[in-house]
Order: C-alpha cells, then structure tokens, then sequence
C-alpha cells in the first residue's frame, strides 16, 4: 500500500519533469543564462539585477531579430563553484547563446574559462574587479570597475582643498583595489594620505579605526565597504562626530547604496561619494527607468546593480539586431565592441578593444528630497575609462 | 575441563567481525546505481560529480561524528586546505609536470590536510562537546582568514586562478561536459569509501564507537583513547582535504568560498539528513540535499532554501536517525505487515 503511494508519486514527478521538458524545446529562441546570487549574503545584487534586466524586456518586447528572447535564471548563491557548474549546464544542456550576471569577482574569474572554452559571449552585470574582462575574450562588461568609480573621487578631493586623507576599507580584493586606486591619484595630485586603515571583511567592528582616523586628523575620510556593510559603518560614523571634528567623510557611491541608503539614516548627509549611477540622476531617461522600476519592483529602489542588469540587457539586444539574429558567439562579442548608447545612467559605451565599460563617473551628496535620502549629484567626469 | 581458551574466543570475535564487514545486496545495488548514473542523467554530470565530492566531506564527518562522536564545524577547513594544496600544485605544474597530475594532487591535497589536521587534533582531544564545537569552528575561521590575506599565494578574495591539472593519468583529460570528472570522483569516492567501510567495522573502528559510547569506562580498560581520536581525526582531515583537492581539481579553480563556514554546516547537514553513523548517510544526505536545491532552485530561484528548511525540520521532527532511520522504519513496518497477514 505505502510502496504503490511512493511508487506512484515517483511516477508523477518523472512526468513533470518529462513535460518541463518538452516544452522549453519549442520554436526558435536565444536564451540568455543570468547566473546570479539569488540567495545568501549577496541576495540584494541578484534581485535588483533580475528586476534590471525582466524591465529591459518588459519595455522592448522579447522578439530581436525574429528570434524569441527566454531568460533562464540559476541562483548561484554567491559560490564560484556554482558559478561555474552552472554555467556548464547552461552552455551544454540549455544552449544558451549568452551567459551573464555575476554577482561578484570570484563568480565572473571562475565562468571565465568555461566562455573561453564553448565560445559564448559572458556579459558582467555586476562584478567590479577591473582584471576580469581581460581575462577571457567572451567577456564584456555592462557595471563598472572599482578604479573607474574611485579615482574621481581622489581627483574632486585634491581640486577641492582637501589635503590630507585617512582609508578605511573593507580587508579583501576589491577594498584594497579601491585603496590603491584612490591612493595612487590621489597623491599624484599633491595629496597626502596619512594612514591607509583596514577593517576585517567578516564580521566587522569600526569603532577603533574610526576612532584612529579621528584622532589622525585629517581632512577627509576615505570610506569602502562591501554595500551591505554600509549602514552598520555610518552608523558609527555618526556616533563618533566625525563630521563634527571638521572630517569630511567620502568614499565609493558602494556605500550609499540606492537600495539601502533611505534606511542607513541622516547621519548620511553630506557624504560625498563618487560613482557611475544614482538613482536621482537628472535625464528623461533615468526618470522613467526608476518610475517604471519602482512600478514593477513593488517600490523598491533601482541601484547601479539594477542598471547593471538593465544595459547588459540592451548590450545583448542590440548585438543580436547587428548580427541579424546569428547567434555565433565569436561574432555576438564582435557586434558589442564599440556599441553606445544614453542608458539611465548616462551616455556610455563599449570599449572596442578591452571590451569594458567607458561611462561618465559623477560626484555626488547625499542630500534629503521629498523627505528621502538620494545622492544628488553635482560634478560630472565625462567617459571614464573602466580599464587600459 | 578448562573454560573457552583465548584462541576460540579471538576466533570467534575474528568470525563476527567479518560477518559485520560482508557486504549486502542494498549496498551493492547502491554502488552500481552510482555508477549507472553516468548513462541514466548524462546532462546532470558535473552536478553528480559535486555530490560525489560533497559525500566524500560528509563521509568524513560521519567518521569523527558518527563514529568517534566528535562533534566538529570545523571539517570545511580541511576541505579548502586540500583544494588549495591541490590547487597550487597543479597551477604551478602548469599542466606538464608530475605536480599537476591529478591523482598526485589528491595526496598533496590530502597530505596537506592531513599534516594540519594531526596538528590541531590535540586541540580537540580537551573539553566537552560545546568546546569542541567552539574549537573546530576557530580552526576553520582562521584557515579562512589565512587564505584571505596571504594574497600572494592565493589570490584572496578574487580566488586561485589558472588551476589546470593534467589528464588523469595522463590518458583522460578534463572535458565540458564533466564525463571524466564524474568518473574520476566516482571512483576516487569508492575506493575511500571500502578503505572507510574497512576501517570502522575492524577492532579500531568498534574501540571508536566505544569511545563514542563512553568515554571513560573505555578509557578504563585501557584503550588509549587520546591516540584513537588522533588517529580518526587525522583521517578524516585526509578525507576532507582529497574531496578538496577533487573539487579544485573539477572546477579547476579554488576560492575563500572553499574553506567558509557554511562547508562545515552543510556537511553536517547533510550528515544529519542521511543520518549520522553509517558512513550511507552522508552519501544519501549529500544526494539528497544537492538534488532538492537543484530541483528547488529551477522552480524559485529566490525561495528554495524556504522549502529546503521546511524539509529539514519536517525530518528532524518526525523521523529519528535521518533518511537512513526512515528507510530503516519502513523496512520494520513492512516486514510486521508481512508477518501479520
């Protein structure tokens, strides 16, 4: 009795399967494989990314080329080794004509090979370390790099009598990239950073640096963190009167997040920071992508994941509209150097030969609009480059 | 009339351990479905062979806890250790070299564990089962640091790239479609598998589950328990660190993900789905778990540890001894059934 039940459930499912199938292998599609940290501690880059990318088709149909657009979502949660597996599956059981997403470095390096390996195009919707493009010729990029949004930073600071910097980052990859980046420009403009502080990447507490900055006394602070550590670290921020002492804080727009800044509180205002989107950039274009975002994402903020996603997107789209709907992937990545376009963030463009983002980086503050944190900007370095 | 004389009772004690040790039709069917699976799910390869490497990791486990009773988050870091020891052998191998032959790497990967694993072992030999928890999940916390911050060596955070091993004995390289790499697991799985199998059903792997049992009257009839532990915990450390080695070697990359916490506690879990004490369980855990978020996964991407969870707590409500303890039930019930009718 109890052996026929299981049996029979163990039929069914088998059926399911069999018609999930059937039915993915209709008429003529491209698919696009988005691997993305759905889950775990990187979760709000994979949402803010999908919702990027499933507005980009919303508004501009999913037909390019006479060929069907189908997306095919895989949560990697945030594992390189998941990354990679699948992407395996994606290229050799779902034959995907386009991998894209990843959520951070580890994940991009770790595809890496594989795209090199079945020859198809791996668009970066998010990872920012600027080594990985380089590092397979399937790569394009559609984020931003971290030297690309930090070195602007460094010039506004030195052009804007501040001489002296404290750091603080994150002790890992990318905040010792956003160190070196800032530091580098940043004293060859005759500027002076007097301690270089690192914070645990796990885990952190900030009191004891942001007091031994505090102490240091300069004229800024110099601030990078992974996005989901920036409340708890302008919170202390805030407790230790660091603006009070005459320290103006700056940093990474990875810190004033779009998507958590309205929570993270006034002790915000006033930060400067330096990056290539804000959700209160002022075009047409910008306004309705965040009107049509919030819409669809039950108000939930668009941040630069989002237009990370949002332009891979339309990097994928318009590859296929140049080639005619071939899909080969050789020429799909040919079709994406030197493509430009206005997104919401900006003008920006492919770069023909690194096959990396060049895009406008805009200083700017967090100021309170209609009773919500926004970063305002208000300085604008036109067509940076995102790697040489 | 003398009583029985030692050598009958060795005779008999030696007759009853190879009974124990003789291996049964469910296992047999169990292994050769393993290796079926190669023909049965061909698109699904590089998934089989992560769940051949995560069984060999709860394998592991079960050999400190299940057996020896040690409870231990800290096996991840045995894990990452083998994967990056394997890893950088075969990088700077670069893929001619006897270094970056694979089935090398699995002793590099495992030795190195192992050497590590041996040195620790001594930490967890004190305390009680809340230190030791507290001391293995240290071990492992600052394996991940280490491997965080000597950059140099492993690339940090972005990983340890460029990792390319050689064919398998220099006749099976490698492919896409992760064929060699199921086989190879596979087969580096069962071979561990019989030497493990081996080991807990002769006398030292009973002196485990004595010790297991009650530390201190064992320690009372003079096994020397403190020995017993190192040696196991050594073991499994080797275990640990040839499953690491496998997966860097596969994936042919390592990063910081290799030795984070979360390695510790899946194992675990999986042990404890499978149910602890089998050496099966981990394997069945392991399957359990990869397939449940892989089919989860493909149905909501954002939700499936909700429903992964649900499973968990649903089993460790209603069903002692994990998925073992139920096949277990069930195979009871029927056979009263039988009886009764």
């Amino acid at each position: 009795m109890f052996r026929r039940q299981i049996l029979k459930s163990i039929g069914v499912a088998g059926l399911a399967l069999a018609t999930g199938i059937s039915a993915a292998s209709a008429q003529e599609v491209v698919k696009v494989g988005l691997i993305l940290p759905m889950t775990g501690p990187s979760a709000s880059t994979g949402r803010q990314i999908e919702a990027g990318a499933r507005l980009w088709m919303a508004q501009n149909g999913t037909i390019v080329a006479g060929k069907k657009i189908e997306l095919i979502i895989k949560d990697d949660t945030g594992a390189a080794d998941q990354s990679k597996r699948l992407a395996t599956e994606l290229v050799v059981n779902d034959k995907v004509a386009f991998l894209a997403g990843f959520g951070l470095t580890p994940l991009a390096l770790a595809v890496g090979p594989v795209a090199s390996q079945a020859k198809v195009p791996a668009v970066i919707m998010a990872a920012g370390t600027s080594t990985i493009v380089a590092s397979s010729p399937y790569f394009v990029r559609t984020s931003f790099t971290l030297p690309q949004n930090t070195a602007p930073m460094a010039q506004w600071s030195a052009a804007n009598n501040i001489k002296t910097v404290v750091t603080l980052v994150s002790d890992y990859g990318p905040g010792l990239d956003s160190e070196k980046a800032f530091k580098a420009e940043f004293e060859a403009k005759g500027g002076k950073v007097l301690d270089t502080l690192r914070a645990p990447l796990m885990n952190p507490e900030f009191a004891a640096f942001l007091q031994k900055a505090k102490d240091l006394k300069p004229d800024a602070l110099f601030l990078f963190v992974p996005s989901g550590q920036g409340a708890s670290l302008m919170k202390q921020v805030g407790e230790r009167e660091l603006a009070k002492a005459g320290i103006k804080i700056i940093g990474t727009g990875d810190v004033t997040d779009d998507d958590q800044l309205n929570g993270m509180g006034d002790a915000l205002i006033g930060m400067i920071t330096s990056h290539n989107y804000s959700a209160a950039h002022d075009s047409p274009e910008n306004k309705a992508y965040v009107a049509a975002f919030l819409k669809a994402n039950n108000n939930m903020r668009p941040n630069f994941m989002s237009v990370g996603g949002f332009d891979g997107m339309a990097a994928i789209y318009k590859a296929l509209e140049k080639t005619k709907g071939d899909t080969d992937g050789t020429k799909l990545v040919e079709a994406m150097k030197g493509l430009a376009w206005v997104s919401p963030r900006g003008p920006m463009s492919i770069d023909a030969t690194t096959r990396d983002i060049t895009q406008n980086v805009y200083v700017r503050e967090v100021k309170k609009v209609d009773g919500q944190l926004y970063n305002v900007e208000f300085a604008t370095i036109a067509n940076v480059k995102g790697s040489n | 009339m003398s009583a029985i004389t030692p050598s009958t009772e060795a005779i008999r004690a030696r007759a009853v351990l190879l009974g124990r040790s003789r291996w049964g039709v469910a296992e047999i069917i169990f292994w050769v479905l393993a290796f079926a699976c190669y023909w049965l799910f061909p698109t699904k390869l590089s998934l089989l062979s992560e769940i051949a490497i995560l069984g060999l990791v709860a394998l592991s486990v079960d050999l400190v806890l299940g057996y020896a009773g040690i409870v231990t988050l800290g096996q991840g870091a045995f894990f990452g250790i083998g994967a990056y020891a394997a890893g950088l052998a075969a990088k700077h191998g670069m893929g001619t070299s006897l270094w970056s032959d694979p089935v090398i790497g699995l002793f590099i990967g495992g030795g190195v564990a192992a050497v590590i694993g041996f040195a620790t072992s001594f930490l967890v030999l004190r305390g009680s089962d809340m230190t030791r928890l507290m001391v293995t999940l240290g071990v492992a916390l600052i394996v991940d640091e280490v491997v965080n911050q000597m950059k140099w060596l492993t690339g940090g955070s972005d990983g340890l790239q460029g990792v390319l091993p050689s064919a398998v004995l220099g006749i099976w390289e490698f492919d896409l479609f992760g064929r060699v790499a199921f086989v190879y697991s596979m087969v580096v799985l069962f071979v561990l598998f019989v030497i493990a199998r081996a080991l807990v059903k002769s006398p030292f792997g009973l002196s485990l589950q004595a010790i297991k049992g009650n530390m201190l009257r064992t320690r009372a009839i003079g096994m020397p328990v403190n020995a017993r532990l190192v040696a196991v915990y050594t073991v499994a450390a080797f275990y640990a660190g040839v499953a690491g080695a496998l997966a860097a070697q596969t994936t042919q990359f390592a990063s910081p993900d290799y030795v984070a916490f979360h390695r510790s506690a899946d194992a675990m879990l999986m042990l404890v789905f499978g149910g602890a004490g089998h050496l099966y369980g981990g394997l069945l855990g392991s399957i359990i778990f990869r397939t449940m978020q892989d089919v989860l996964g493909n149905i909501t991407p954002q939700y499936w540890q909700f429903w992964l969870g649900v499973t968990l707590v649903a089993l460790v409500l209603f069903v002692r001894g994990g998925i073992l303890g139920l096949l277990g039930n069930m195979l009871a019930a029927w056979r009263r059934k039988g009886g009764a009718s």
